[in-house]
């Protein structure tokens, strides 16, 4: 058995032990961090398996902005879990049992890992993405070509349907302020934990700096607008954590916020309509230079993964605001 | 073998030995505070060792500068989350391991 | 020598799993979090050398970024309740 097949098989174990942690975590908070957890060890397997956009995705989706999302809303609310009803253990073990082997059945269906013969090789498209990407993009990474170019009228209905979320999770939250609410510019924790600020005011620009790299090299290495976009929204979140709500406002208000997360869909939508206007189809990049297409490939597609990573930056910082907001206090 | 392979080789040895050595104190102290002390140190040493070792090993600048930077965050941010626990715990009241308890029992 | 260390770090990573699923206190399970966090970037910046691409090493910092900010946030939620 090599190195990488011990490896999957302890990451696999692990991934079973947290999952059963999970369950029986009374406390919502170990809950929500032990689901942290498993989304680092999901990124962990996406990278043993090569998929290293996905992994990148994973980790700063699913093992950061998720768990700090959770764990703010956890502080707002009571964080204790209820004991289940014994009554109802049996009926809830049947539905889990049940849906386990429905999956489990269904997977026989899926191709091994790296068979030959599973549609995914055998099909002419891989090849003609795999070719024709260095060809026609001139973009080293496939992944970025793939999905802002190829398929790059899906991408924008992701980047919308985030748009929608973070406009459903404003409704919701955002209420005309009660006074109790009113958050006051006092110097506050002046000794509690000096060391966390200085390190964190530190690192601020250089995370703000790595986002930015992130969004720009997506196209040469893995990244792209919405791990960008989500480091961005990490390192917001960082400073509101440490330097309280009215501090963070005066870099970027709440009013900026809620512009911006129209602005990114903005954008994304109007280079579609720009190619129109100058005689393609939406969202043909091919326009924006007709003597070089591929030239104007990576115009089109830096514009748009700026786009992505405009909303999705401000979708999370909004909604860490929107918790923030309504007080959380012992 | 070169000696920059060599030498990366001890390196990751002791990085290993480092988190290996982190891990089991982790789970082997007695109280929360000296499971802080197996955790921040072991693990930024560890860390920075392994870091160190791939450095020599790395094929290309742009490589050799990411890991610098990552063996750097880890040396800050590390210790840093360690201590902002333990001040926190400390805070919060949990109770410092005594030799009479464990006599006790 | 790097596949040892990869096993070293799988070895690591059980054991702060076992203290966060163990773990007496919050802030047991904090810091073993923190611990399989750090295992974790070691993890994949050890992956990548061995599979011979280096790019994973983007991912790398983005995991010890997040690690932190993470790690940040609960002990900020959970314990420093003033009022933000």
């Amino acid at each position: 058995m090599s190195t990488f097949d011990l490896a999957e098989a302890v990451l696999l174990g692990i991934l079973i032990v947290t999952a059963v942690a999970i369950t029986r975590a009374r406390s919502l908070f170990v809950a929500a961090m032990l689901g942290g957890l498993f989304s680092l060890v999901t990124a962990s397997l996406f990278v043993l398996l090569d998929a290293v956009d996905v992994a990148l995705t994973e980790a700063a989706v699913g093992a950061g902005i998720s768990t700090v999302l959770f764990i703010t809303a956890l502080a707002l609310t009571n964080s204790r879990e209820a004991t289940t009803p014994r009554r109802r253990v049996i009926p809830a073990g049947l539905v889990a049992v049940l849906a386990t082997a429905g999956l489990v059945y269904a997977s026989f269906d899926l191709p091994g890992v790296g068979d030959p013969d599973s549609p995914v090789q055998t099909h002419p498209i891989t090849d003609t993405y795999l070719r024709e990407s260095q060809e026609d993009l001139h973009v080293p990474n496939t992944v970025t070509g793939v999905l802002a170019s190829y398929r790059g009228y899906d991408t924008l209905g992701e980047v919308v349907v985030i748009f929608t979320a973070g406009i459903g999770v404003l409704l919701l939250m955002l209420g005309p302020r009660r006074p109790a609410d009113e958050v006051k510019d006092r110097a506050y924790l002046q000794t509690e934990y000096r060391v966390l600020r200085v390190v964190s005011k530190t690192l601020m620009p250089f995370i703000l700096l790595f986002a930015l790299y992130v969004l720009l090299h997506g196209e040469y290495s893995p990244g792209g607008g919405f791990q960008a976009g989500v480091i961005f929204g990490a390192g917001f979140i960082l400073y509101t954590l440490m330097f309280g709500l009215a501090a963070v406002q005066r870099v970027l208000p709440m009013r900026t916020l809620v512009v911006l997360v129209a602005v990114g869909v903005l954008i994304y939508a109007g280079v579609g309509v720009a190619t129109m206007a100058l005689g393609g189809g939406f969202l043909d990049y091919n326009e924006f230079n007709p003597g070089n297409p591929s030239g104007g490939q990576v115009a089109g597609i830096l514009l748009i993964e700026v786009g992505v990573g405009v909303t999705v930056a401000a979708v999370m910082v909004a909604m860490f605001y929107s918790l923030v907001r309504r007080g959380v206090r012992r | 073998m070169t000696a920059l392979d060599v030498a990366s080789g001890v390196l990751l040895l002791a990085g290993s030995l480092f988190a290996v050595t982190g891990g089991i104190g982790l789970l082997r102290f007695p109280d929360f505070y000296t499971r802080t002390h197996a955790a921040g140190l072991m693990d930024a040493a560890g860390a920075v060792l392994i870091l160190l070792g791939l450095l020599l090993l790395a094929p290309d600048l742009g490589s050799g500068v990411r890991l610098l930077l990552i063996a750097a965050f880890l040396l800050v941010t590390g210790p840093t989350a360690t201590h902002a626990l333990a001040h926190a715990a400390r805070n919060d009241g949990v109770r410092v391991w005594a030799e009479r308890e464990d006599k006790k029992r | 020598m790097l596949s040892a260390a990869l096993v070293a770090i799988l070895v690591a990573m059980v054991l702060a799993l076992a203290r966060a699923v163990v773990g007496r206190h919050l802030y047991d399970r904090i810091l073993a979090i923190n611990v399989f966090g750090t295992k974790t970037v070691l993890f994949i910046a050890v992956v990548g050398f061995l599979t011979g691409r280096p790019d994973f090493l983007d991912v790398a910092l983005v995991y010890a970024l997040i690690n932190f900010v993470s790690t940040v946030a609960v002990l900020r939620l959970s314990h420093y309740r003033e009022a933000m």
